[in-house]
């Protein structure tokens, strides 16, 4: 008998979506102590299954078919009053997004011991020693303070730890994390990924865990439901699915995952003169203080920074948030001034120029942002985002559109996308828009801060295959900004692993990739999901 | 503009506002030419109550004018004051907040200092002081609402900037080597149009409510026939013909009510996103 059983639900979306249906015929079960995994890209219907069973579709959205069994009663059936008792008590969530799960101006303590409240169980008392017992299993260091902090003062992980704390409270019988870790560092995942393993045997819980890293699925999952455009298109033990993947789907998926690569010997011969010299790059961010006394935050960005870019090199900057990866990135791009330090490309100081000399130079350094949803301006056409750079340094129109048309061709993307606008174009398609903005101005060095994160995997390999493509032919020299070390392995010659603003390994990208020196760039390594898998799936091939 | 109606026309009372507003809009442009009367001139016996005399159905004044040519002038003389002055407030407001959310530094302060100066005075109390000053015409009455008004324009449009500069768009301009001006213009402001746009027809309204007070106070235009006029005219005869005062009373509840659910509506149709169940 299995604990939770859904069968063929079907959830229909209002008139005018992109497809009749958000999920069509899903049928699953979850047993006691399981861990099962859905899996799959950003609208794939993955966390509209989970939401189902919680009974929190949005607005507009309604169960067309299907029934979602549980404890002997079809939840599709129960009505808001009778699902508010379940909710929490017998089936308790967590979020991607710890910061924003939490209230931000109450004690974590008190939002915990709100949940017994809620449904009206214990003594003050009581709950609160519940309380520290929640927080001692969920390992949070010293219980007691840490129910006395507020959200803010903790870090992404213990906030996790604390999401994890309050949906363990009153005990449910499953436990529905949706992306619970993407907003996470890999160090602190993979511990986040251990405790929720740990807590589900101790409590024989039933884990429904959405997410879309197969890594992360191949650490912990024991079954695997991979989801496509709504459907389920293969389930079944997490190791048949993975290394023996029936549907095609499974496969792409699996091909798109970027590979830690072996050793290699094409490392690059220096030239006489680097491209990029950066030296001795400094930079403190002050926060607070000011006239109303008190004393002021300050955190340590760039701490003499110094490396050197050869031309045609890709660099690649890892480290996990608040390494100072993105701030050296902003500095080099003088999207953030320093504190002092030299950014020599061939030859003149990036960082010293200033006013109209620097806005003339800034072509010679371009940026591939982050986020296609918010780097290109959203009403204007294509064509004037790509033309306007360089019309303000001088090229005349119809060259610039020409330039710009044979840049998209370049980049995938054909010439009659110059007259769209950016909500037009898919994700990936906007990412490829902003490769083509970065290049049309002819830059002697990339910036790629994040470029691929913000992507589906399958997207995500067919970008990087493109910037690899683009650095081949025209002897691109970037610099690759990412949390991610695979993706780092995939594209960069070159490492270098930030620590909190501090430089802590140089080298070659393979030799980093395989054996580190650094006791830090270890842990990453050891911590990034999936690695027996990969290995397993490295052997399976041979 | 399909998809913009029909969330504009989800909003029931924003329709209503729009038919209201455009009875209004009608009888303004057309009104001169359906009623020949000069609204200055005697037609008749002083207070003759609306529904007696088939020629002048809303009856007339104290002086023995026809109401209804009144009424209908005074919509072209509110509705131009209202859609004019609210132009000159965002002609001053929406550079002042967008400069001044553009670039924090000293600009920011100057211009926000400068912007609450003229906050901090009430603009009922600054608009009397103003015409005071100025002569009592219909373009200094003009000016003196939207120099009243404006200040609400450049905190909205400084709050959006504000928010839009830290977008990666904007970063990717300044990379690019674009001018200041050139991304302001082109990048941000276009996305500010929305919550301009229904900014300024609530603007329109209370214009028009600011007109209408000032003409009662006697400060208006004394040769422009306008409803706060009408009014501030027949208050004298509140007990007598209290119609006098009641007609054109209406006429403000309507049209001001009308630009108010217009601009509800616009709300809806411009920014979908605060749309319930529109995920």
């Amino acid at each position: 008998m299995s604990l939770l059983s859904v069968t063929n639900l079907t959830i229909a979306l209002p008139k005018g979506a992109d497809r009749p249906h958000a999920v069509k015929d899903i049928s699953f079960d979850l047993n006691h102590g399981e861990m099962l995994c859905i899996v799959g890209e950003s609208g794939s219907g993955k966390s509209m299954s989970a939401n189902a069973v919680m009974g929190l579709l949005a607005e507009g959205l309604s169960v067309a078919r299907g029934s979602i069994t549980f404890d002997g009663q079809d939840l599709v059936r129960l009505s808001e009053a009778q699902m508010r008792t379940l909710r929490g008590r017998r089936i308790g969530m967590i979020f991607q997004e710890p910061l924003t799960a939490l209230n931000p101006l109450m004690p974590v303590g008190r939002q915990i011991e709100e949940v017994f409240e809620a449904h009206g169980m214990l003594t003050p008392a009581a709950r609160r020693d519940r309380v520290i017992d929640l927080l001692t299993e969920v390992g949070l260091p010293d219980p007691s303070a840490s129910a006395r902090a507020y959200p803010f003062q903790m870090s992404g992980g213990q906030r996790q730890r604390v999401v994890i704390a309050m949906a363990l409270a009153l005990e449910p019988a499953i436990l529905i994390a949706d992306e619970p870790t993407t907003a996470l560092d890999v160090t602190t995942q993979a511990q986040i990924l251990r405790l929720l393993d740990d807590l589900r045997r101790r409590h024989d819980m039933g884990v429904v865990f959405i997410t879309h890293d197969l890594g992360v699925v191949a650490d912990i999952a024991d079954r695997v439901l991979v989801m496509q455009s709504g459907v389920i298109v293969e389930q079944g033990a997490a190791s048949d699915v993975l290394l023996r993947p029936q549907h095609p789907y499974t496969q792409a998926l699996l091909d798109a995952i970027p590979q830690l690569k072996g050793m290699t010997d094409d490392a690059p011969v220096p030239t006489a003169a680097p491209l990029l010299q950066v030296k001795g790059l400094h930079k403190q961010f002050r926060s607070g203080g000011g006239w109303l006394g008190g004393k002021p935050r300050v955190v340590t960005a760039l701490d003499d920074i110094s490396f050197d870019l050869q031309a045609g090199e890709t660099i690649g900057i890892v480290g996990e948030s608040g390494s100072g990866k993105s701030t050296l990135g902003r500095a080099i791009v003088r999207l953030q001034d320093v504190d002092r330090g030299q950014v020599l490309l061939n030859g003149r100081d990036m960082a010293a120029l200033r006013g109209e000399a620097l806005r003339h130079d800034r072509k010679r350094v371009q940026m591939i942002f982050q986020d296609p949803y918010s780097s290109l301006p959203p009403r204007q056409s294509i064509g004037k985002t790509l033309t306007e750079g360089q019309v303000a340094h001088g090229t005349p129109i119809a060259q610039a559109r020409d330039r710009a048309a044979a840049i998209l061709d370049r980049v995938g993307l054909d010439a009659g996308s110059m007259s769209r606008f950016p909500h037009e174009f898919s994700g990936g398609q906007r990412q490829r828009i902003g490769i083509a903005r970065a290049l049309v101005l002819d830059p002697e060095l990339i910036v790629a801060d994040e470029a691929v994160s913000a992507l589906d995997v399958s997207v995500q390999a067919q970008v990087l295959d493109l910037l690899a493509g683009l650095k081949r032919d025209l002897n691109l020299s970037m610099l690759f900004i990412t949390h991610d070390l695979r993706v780092a392995g995939q594209i960069c010659d070159w490492l270098i692993v930030m620590q909190k603003g501090r430089i802590v390994e140089t080298g070659d990208a393979a030799r980093i990739l395989n054996m580190p020196s650094s006791d830090y760039a270890r842990g990453l390594l050891a911590a990034l999901p999936g690695r027996d898998f990969e290995t397993a799936r490295a052997a399976a091939r041979v | 503009m399909n998809k913009f109606w029909s969330r504009y026309a989800r909003n029931r009372g924003a329709v209503i506002g729009l038919v209201l507003l455009g009875v209004v809009v009608v009888m303004a442009v057309l009104g001169p030419f359906l009623t020949a009367q000069d609204p200055w001139r005697m037609v008749q016996r002083p207070f003759l109550p609306p529904f007696q005399d088939s020629a002048l159905p809303l009856g007339t004044d104290a002086l023995g004018r026809d109401v209804l040519s009144q009424l209908i002038h005074g919509a072209r003389v509110s509705l131009l004051i209202g859609l004019v002055s609210t132009l000159a407030a965002l002609a001053i407001g929406v550079p002042v907040g967008a400069v001044a959310g553009y670039f924090p530094g000293w600009p920011n302060d100057l211009l926000m200092r400068f912007t609450e100066f003229f906050q901090t005075i009430p603009s009922f109390a600054l608009a009397i002081v103003l015409l005071m000053i100025f002569q009592p015409q219909l373009h200094f009455v003009v000016l003196s609402i939207a120099l009243v008004s404006w200040p609400p324009v450049a905190r909205l449009v400084r709050g959006e900037v504000l928010s839009l500069r830290r977008r990666e768009f904007v970063e990717a301009g300044i990379v690019q080597g674009l001018r200041h001006r050139h991304i302001l213009i082109h990048h941000v402001m276009p996305n500010v149009l929305a919550p301009i746009i229904i900014l300024a027809s609530l603007m329109v309204a209370t214009a028009i409510l600011l007109e209408s007070s000032l003409s009662f106070l006697g400060l208006s235009d004394p040769n422009v026939m306008s409803w706060g006029y009408m009014i501030g005219a027949a208050r004298t005869a509140l007990r007598t013909a209290w119609w006098l005062s009641f007609i054109p009373g209406i006429a403000i509840v309507f049209t001001v009510l009308a630009l108010n659910l217009v601009g509800e509506g616009l709300n809806d149709a411009l920014n979908p996103k605060l749309n319930r169940g529109d995920a």
